[in-house]
């Protein structure tokens, strides 16, 4: 299975997304990198929406991700409620 | 008097970058002069485009407007990316406010049938229009020359798709989401009569090669007279009739055109005085496009506002020209 | 009346699908003329998966909302002199090489993007490619901002577009993107889009950006990531169009693999400036070429390409011979600009015996064998005062335009040459990818502007090397060239931080 990944920028909103990406992908890697968070995961990663609101405490729209995002791999499916990464292989 | 107290090693060995320094002096230059002036390339490009062999990748022949220098205009809104869009974010939180607000209350049940059935009618279908606008002035962004003209050609293009997007919201807002107001104010752009004018000059538009003429038929003549009858004399007629909490929905056009039309004038102007050949060409694509929009745009005027409204936008238009010299 | 809730799908497509109608008073053709001639066969652009659905009231923002932060940034770097925070001030040199050779490729994507926004026949994809148009233009803006800052305290960056019009080895970099954008749109999606954002955009971002921040560098990090958070989106249109191209008809499977093998190889050509400004021109190590190619290339493209064997499309073959070129790369590229320091708008220096050991570690089975006495003789002939200058000019590789300076990888030793004949002329090349890309296409290539033959020619301000470098290039002779050793770069610097010249200390050791 190839890993999908995705990179944040390190900063405080970003730890709150990476909590909440552990928390719904259990098997992700989470590697920290001079100024970034480069998080990996065989076949799929999610990043849902309610669960960031829950760690933020606050309303958050999957679009705000982008303005963290640095880089990712995988197809993307992004609605209302959550992006995913996946490979299918 | 200004004093600058200088620690001798960390004063600066130039104030900006040379092709800053050649055109505006030794002196710091703006953000805006450093983003826009002299950054495209000019020369020694390797091949010969596939899609036009007959021309260079930048060349500036693909106008019949002749300029001596192409870096001649300015913005007066000193728009480069980071201005755009901190401009726009402004107004578009001021609009997003003033939908939520109009949803909330219901405002839509405020108006009747026959006030709704108009701005489906008479409104919205402007939204492809505005897709047409998107496409013509990201044609002249591509083929068109200097970043002083070619990123506000973007931005305006940018802005004509976010208008196509609330002008579909308004649809939508006035039919509860239920997306029939979309499908026939799309009709009324296919089939009705009072559209088919302007839906052929918009087609008209799509296929004109040179990217000047492009701008002169859609941001100067057709735009000067469709914001005009719409977003003035419609939005009066409208209000007069029961329907003023559209104001509020349209405020975004009203306050882009106004924005837009600093850019406009100010391209025109800088144009048309560069030489009498320009003035001549300029003078006669305006003729020929203004003769095709006023009777074009003739039947939706006469149903959205009244008989008189046509001559009011030309005059809007006219007094616009006088004022860029033509 | 209650509204009926729209997902963002559902509302996507109303608000920018929807707004395209069937075309009855012009033709089709006549309105997107460009869609045809490159033998793609486009049967239903409805398939077409938006990539994001970003309209544009949320499009402005947050981009607003990144623009404000950066701003806030360079403002504060100014105003704080950030510039002598950096590890050294070689490190400045990685940064002269970005705008002079990256921002404007930054500005070519704006116009090819453009091109694209207006060509395509399906309203989603002409909305994508005019956002990524927009944020390409944001891209170049922010790097000059970015570096107007340094402009003011170092050399070299002053002249940047005129030198990216015309230095030899910025046609590099200038000569690919002409190549894109010459192309029909098709294929420049697939070139830029695809090839360029998708599989090699985050070895030139990614690593340079934490090397960045690794050596103090807050300007560059701050736009560099503030650039890469476009990045994300590109990246999906890039896949999505391979995907919409392999969908909508078989023919077009041969096409876009041909484009894949030609893109992959010109992409990663150009990319050999950045393996020399990790390896070598960034103090603080954060990874070496041969790690983050690893890491970005092979690990991240066999992925991909393991994704889209369903639809035919295999690992490019030139895939090996960029793989089997990793140990050697940036070493060999060190050398060709050493070699022509005299030549470039940067400084070029031999690594410090603790830079060497790095490189000895990174590269086990070749710096040592290959690298290092090669670099210890010209060490020894600079102490001598007999700094190495080659005074020839080098031959390029006709596709590419990289002096010819890469070597046989079965024979390290020996270099990499290929040649065809075209209507009775003679072309080089460096590798069998520049070899069949010019004899797919030899009419186009032939056209290729070659900054040396240009200035045999005499058409680069005359014939000796001082007019050609100071008039045509504008390269301030002994102020923007040679070593950084005894430059007046590296005397402000030392001025800044109270050290000693570089000279004195040598003299003092002997």
């Amino acid at each position: 299975m190839s890993k999908v990944y995705i990179a944040l920028q390190d900063n405080e909103e970003s730890h709150y997304i990476v909590e909440a990406i552990e928390e719904d992908n259990p098997d992700v890697t989470v590697i920290y990198q001079p100024a970034m968070i480069r998080i990996e995961c065989e076949g799929h990663l999610v990043i849902k929406r309610e669960t960031v609101e829950e760690k933020m405490g606050r309303d958050w729209e999957i679009p705000a991700l982008h303005v963290n995002l640095i880089t990712l791999g995988g197809n993307v499916d992004e609605d209302d409620d959550q992006i995913s990464l996946t490979w299918n292989n | 008097m200004s004093i600058e107290i200088k620690t001798s090693t960390l004063e600066p060995i130039r104030h900006t970058f040379e092709h800053t320094k050649r055109r505006f002096g030794d002196k710091p230059a703006s953000r805006y002069q450093e983003a826009s002036y002299d950054i495209a390339p000019e020369k020694n490009f390797h091949y010969r485009p596939m899609w036009q062999p007959d021309k260079l990748l930048n060349d500036s022949s693909r106008t019949a407007i002749v300029m001596e220098d192409w870096y001649a205009y300015r913005d007066p809104r000193q728009y480069y990316y980071g201005t755009y869009v901190q401009a726009r974010a402004k107004l578009q939180e001021v609009t997003e406010s003033n939908y939520a607000f109009f949803d909330k209350r219901g405002f839509a049940d405020r108006m009747s049938d026959e006030v709704k059935a108009k701005i489906i009618r008479c409104l919205v279908p402007l939204r492809h229009m505005e897709l047409g606008a998107n496409m013509n002035n990201v044609l002249c962004c591509a083929y068109g020359t200097s970043t002083v003209l070619t990123q506000a050609f973007l931005y305006n293009g940018m802005d004509r798709l976010g208008i196509a997007q609330y002008l579909s919201r308004i649809g939508l807002l006035l039919d509860g989401n239920s997306t029939d107001g979309l499908a026939k104010a799309k009709e009324h752009w296919m089939t009705d009569s009072a559209w088919q004018g302007l839906r052929r000059y918009t087609e008209n538009t799509l296929v004109v090669e040179d990217w000047f003429e492009v701008f002169i038929a859609q941001d100067v003549v057709l735009d000067t007279l469709i914001y005009d009858l719409m977003y003035r004399q419609f939005d009066e007629k409208i209000t007069e009739e029961g329907g003023s909490d559209l104001a509020m929905l349209i405020e975004f056009m009203q306050e882009w055109h106004k924005d837009n039309s600093r850019w406009v004038d100010a391209t025109l102007k800088s144009t048309v005085a560069e030489s009498e050949h320009n003035k001549e060409l300029i003078g006669r694509w305006v003729a020929d496009w203004q003769e095709k929009a006023v009777a074009d745009m003739a039947p939706l005027a006469e149903i959205a506002v009244g008989e008189e409204a046509v001559n009011a936008s030309v005059e809007v238009l006219n007094k616009r020209l006088a004022k860029a010299g033509l | 009346m209650t509204s009926k809730k729209l997902n963002m799908k559902e509302k996507y497509s109303l608000l920018t699908r929807d707004l395209e109608w069937e075309y009855s008073y012009r033709d089709y053709e006549e309105i997107f003329k460009q869609e045809s001639f490159e033998g793609i066969k486009i049967t239903d652009w409805s398939k077409w998966e938006d990539p994001f659905r970003l309209t544009m009231d949320s499009y402005w923002k947050y981009q607003a909302e990144k623009e404000k932060k950066l701003y806030a940034i360079f403002d504060a770097f100014a105003q704080n002199n950030g510039q002598q925070n950096v590890t050294d001030a070689r490190y400045v040199n990685a940064i002269k090489l970005f705008l002079t050779g990256v921002s404007p490729l930054e500005y070519q994507a704006y116009n090819g993007f453009a091109h694209t926004g207006r060509q395509f026949g399906g309203v989603g994809a002409r909305v994508a490619c005019q956002m990524q148009a927009l944020d390409e233009l944001r891209h170049v803006q922010t790097q000059i901002h970015a570096m107007s800052h340094y402009n003011k305290h170092f050399d070299g960056f002053q002249d940047f577009p005129h030198m990216h019009d015309r230095v030899w080895y910025l046609s590099v970099p200038k000569s690919f993107f002409d190549d894109a954008r010459s192309a029909g749109p098709f294929e420049f999606m697939v070139a830029i889009g695809f090839s360029f954002e998708y599989v090699l955009t985050n070895l030139l971002f990614v690593p340079f950006m934490s090397g960045a921040a690794y050596n103090g560098d807050m300007a560059t990090v701050t736009f560099g990531f503030s650039a890469q958070s476009d990045e994300a989106r590109h990246m999906t249109l890039g896949l999505e169009i391979i995907k919409f191209l392999l969908e909508q008809h078989p023919d077009n499977v041969p096409i876009v693999q041909r484009w894949i093998n030609k893109w992959l190889w010109r992409g990663y050509r150009v990319l050999t400036l950045v393996a020399m400004m990790m390896d070598y021109m960034l103090p603080n190590k954060v990874m070496s070429w041969q790690e983050s190619f690893e890491v970005y290339f092979e690990e991240a493209a066999t992925s991909l390409f393991k994704d889209l064997a369903r639809y035919g499309i295999e690992m490019p073959d030139y895939a090996a011979d960029a793989i089997a070129e990793k140990e050697h790369l940036s070493h060999q590229a060190w050398s060709i600009f050493y070699n022509y320091g005299h030549a470039a708008a940067f400084h070029t220096w031999m690594p410090t015996d603790q830079e060497m050991d790095w490189l000895s570690e990174k590269y086990p089975n070749t710096f040592d064998k290959y690298y290092r006495p090669r670099y210890e003789k010209w060490r020894e002939m600079e102490e001598a005062g007999e700094r190495f200058y080659n005074p020839t000019l080098p031959m390029l590789c006709q596709t590419c335009q990289i002096p010819m300076g890469f070597t046989d990888m079965e024979n390290p030793t020996m270099t990499s040459y290929r040649q065809s004949v075209y209507d009775g002329e003679r072309y080089n090349f460096c590798s069998n990818g520049c070899k069949d890309i010019f004899d797919y296409e030899p009419e186009k290539y032939v056209q290729a502007w070659l900054p040396v033959h240009q200035i045999y020619q005499g058409n680069c301000g005359g014939a000796e090397m001082e007019d050609v470098l100071g008039e045509y290039y504008r390269i301030n002779l002994g102020t923007d060239n040679l070593d950084f050793h005894g430059s007046p770069d590296e005397a402000r610097w030392n001025a800044w931080h109270n050290l000693q010249p570089a000279e004195d200390k040598l003299k003092k050791a002997s």
